[in-house]
């Protein structure tokens, strides 16, 4: 993984001093709420119901033993003993006091970490395919260009006020696992017709209350390109982008009230004046990056190996878990281990310091000393190999890290909602762990195969509801909490968005109609389809009469 | 009234003007619009300076430059980053070396970053210890992309 030079630790630690005086400031009353609001949220800091939320930058998800171990210090110091993973493959502390926020950043950078522009309306952390590196169907490794984009976004002096936040991610793969077509700007490595790797740009995707699908603004972007396009786009957007409505001011408005021709004009135009502008990437800059992601020092190993083999056949408990929670890794002899972070008794995405301190372990005696986070809020240890499966899920089972259920119905992204979010409309962890409730038999999830359930408790969407084979939206009804559900969203390559199933629900009601709607699905598929594929067949009507009918 | 200038505090000597006030004697700045319409006898003047808001346009007056001793670029409000990028453009692209001052409402933690942009001077609507300020210079000693200052030695293409 990339590790700081001298100038990457200094600046870190500039601008946690940075924040320490400016804290300093505000506790004297020198600096006001007011002015103090966006210098604090530009490190991360939220003002949340009941306390100070902190996120935690983990660019592009990956992470060493040593940050893992420092997570869990600062969970059981500064917080309640636990943290909590987000769709963007970040780490948030739900508990801070600010007077304690100047030592956690000391700390963070202590081990080359910061929480530097985890809000705010500037460039967030990049983020990236969670099996970058180890993927069969990759292309090329994007962790390289995620931490040259890192780089050029931290501490950007012309884009640190953007008319609204500005996410990119990047993915190196056939499939898309990291949500390009619902980013800002979205980055696919592709092959051209001359057999030359470069980038598809996206642009102007999101969720949130306007969902939008990205559109294609370049088919084929030359690497050495890549920061000048990005600054060209970026800088048509901080100059035109709405500024009056905050609700319009992400790129997918300006890109959508231009339209994609008009605006990829006047980014083209932008880039021509800045292509050499010393933003040029030549090949020994990308090589130099590429150098700290080079594979790990693998052992030669088989396909098979007969002590898991072994395994497997004696542990029935534990072949299941190796069915749903591992996979395929492009090394012979190792596999991709998931760590669940949804046990049906937790909110999802959340992890205790013990359990970390546990997964740092892990990583280091089983798989180099890395850990990568999801946005789907679960952890991989990319690196294990075939004969030490079983002990590692040994030590998960123990550390409940174990739960079969990646992939499955109770593999449910959820945000933070109302039990701690200020912006939330309706909680979204009840409603999870309803859900889990519900569907308490592991032979049943796996019978209804791969389909995902993301709750938001607002339409900002931070739970990604869109873009899920039923999304759940928390909104409020006359002081209560009810929940629109939605069909038929999907973050890959399909990017689709869902469709309103019917008029919002209570939260009580809510188990149920997700159990009407799977019974409608298990009564009616095609041997082998799965929840997708079946609606993408029939739609939504046979849903809406289902669950309508009695009402 | 004081001002920052090149990261030293120093006596202001720009008055700004409205649309249609009549002009005192001294360095003055005008909007926009009044430069585009009263143009030949603000040049007979001399002691001109441009003020932009943030709905200006850079390209607008790209071959005007020659005629301003200051460019004020006006912060409505702190979170309006347009002005960073107007600095940026001209002082980059358009090749302006005069003064470039930040006017309204800004805050001494973004003195660092406007800096980089092409500001060099910086007159605070609000009450400001400008002594205090003068640290926000001395904020970072690392920057990770080009900026107006560009090649920052040995650092690689672009840190």
């Amino acid at each position: 993984m990339y590790h700081y030079d001298d100038l990457d630790k200094r600046q870190v630690q500039e601008r946690a001093d940075q924040f320490r005086d400016q804290v300093k400031r505000r506790l004297s009353g020198e600096l006001s709420e007011e002015n103090f609001l966006p210098l604090r949220l530009r490190n991360g800091l939220y003002m949340q119901k009941l306390a100070y939320m902190l996120r935690i930058a983990i660019p592009y998800g990956l992470l060493s033993s040593e940050q893992v171990r420092m997570l869990a210090l600062i969970a059981r110091t500064h917080d309640k003993g636990y943290g909590h993973f987000t769709t963007r493959q970040n780490i948030q502390f739900n508990w801070p006091q600010l007077e304690e926020v100047p030592d956690i950043l000391d700390k963070l950078a202590s081990v080359e970490m910061h929480a530097i522009q985890t809000s705010g309306n500037c460039i967030r952390n990049t983020t990236t395919d969670h099996l970058a590196g180890v993927a069969n169907d990759e292309l090329e490794d994007p962790r390289p260009y995620c931490e040259i984009i890192r780089q050029w976004s931290t501490l950007h002096p012309e884009f640190d006020w953007l008319p609204r936040k500005f996410k990119i991610a990047v993915s190196g793969a056939d499939n898309d696992r990291a949500a390009v077509y619902f980013h800002d700007i979205g980055l696919r490595l592709v092959k051209n017709s001359e057999g030359k790797i470069g980038f598809q740009v996206l642009v102007g995707g999101g969720l949130g209350r306007t969902p939008v699908v990205g559109k294609e603004i370049k088919p084929f972007l030359e690497k050495r390109h890549l920061l000048s396009y990005l600054e060209a786009i970026l800088r048509i957007y901080n100059l035109q982008g709405r500024r009056d409505n905050a609700y319009k001011a992400r790129i997918k408005i300006l890109v959508n009230a231009l339209g994609i021709d008009e605006f990829r004009q006047q980014v083209d135009a932008e880039w021509e004046q800045i292509k050499q502008n010393g933003l040029e990437l030549f090949e020994t800059n990308i090589d130099r990056f590429k150098g700290f992601f080079q594979p790990p020092d693998y052992q030669a190993g088989d396909a098979h190996d007969s002590t898991l083999d072994a395994a497997l056949a004696a542990d029935k408990k534990f072949s299941i878990w190796y069915k749903h929670n591992t996979d395929d890794h492009k090394q012979p002899g190792y596999r991709i281990v998931y760590i669940s972070l949804k046990p049906p008794t937790e909110p999802a995405g959340d992890a205790t310091d013990v359990q970390m301190d546990v997964i740092a372990d892990l990583a280091d005696e089983y798989s180099f000393g890395e850990i990568q986070t999801t946005h789907n809020q679960n952890l991989v240890l990319k690196d294990i190999k075939l004969s030490d499966i079983y002990a590692v899920w040994k030590v998960l089972l123990k550390h409940n890290l174990a739960t079969a259920n990646i992939g499955t119905l109770t593999d449910m992204i959820c945000c933070p909602g109302g039990t701690y979010c200020d912006l939330a409309n309706a909680t979204s962890i009840d409603v999870g762990l309803q859900i889990n409730e519900k569907f308490d038999s592991l032979d049943y999830l796996y019978d209804l195969g791969d389909i995902s359930i993301k709750i938001s408790g607002c339409m900002n969407a931070c739970g990604h509801h869109h873009i899920a084979d039923i999304g759940i939206l928390g909104v409020e009804k006359g002081g209560k909490d009810f929940y629109q559900i939605t069909l038929g969203g999907s973050p890959g390559l399909d990017a689709a968005i869902g469709k309103r199933l019917g008029p919002a629900v209570a939260k009580e009601r809510v188990p149920d109609i997700i159990g009407i709607i799977i019974d409608a699905y298990v009564e009616q598929r095609a041997e082998g389809e799965c929840f997708n594929e079946f609606y993408s067949r029939t739609g939504i009507d046979l849903f809406k009469e289902r669950v309508y009918a009695n009402n | 009234m004081q001002i920052i200038k090149d990261q030293h505090i120093i006596d202001n000597e720009w008055q700004h003007c409205d649309e249609t006030t009549e002009l005192p004697s001294g360095k003055v700045t005008v909007p926009c619009s009044r430069w585009m319409e009263q143009r030949e006898a603000l040049i007979s003047r001399g002691n001109i300076g441009l003020r932009l808001k943030a709905t200006d346009s850079v390209d607008a007056i790209k071959d005007e430059l020659v005629h301003f001793g200051c460019i004020a670029i006006e912060f409505a409000k702190f979170n309006d980053g347009r002005g960073f990028t107007q600095a940026r453009l001209l002082r980059e692209r358009y090749g302006y070396n005069g003064e470039i001052r930040a006017i309204g409402v800004f805050l001494q933690d973004q003195l660092y970053y406007m800096t980089r942009c092409g500001f060099n001077a910086f007159e605070f609507s609000a009450e400001q210890n400008l002594e205090k300020a003068l640290i926000a210079f001395s904020a970072y000693t690392v920057t990770s992309q080009p900026d107006v200052f560009k090649n920052q030695e040995g650092i690689g293409p672009w840190r």
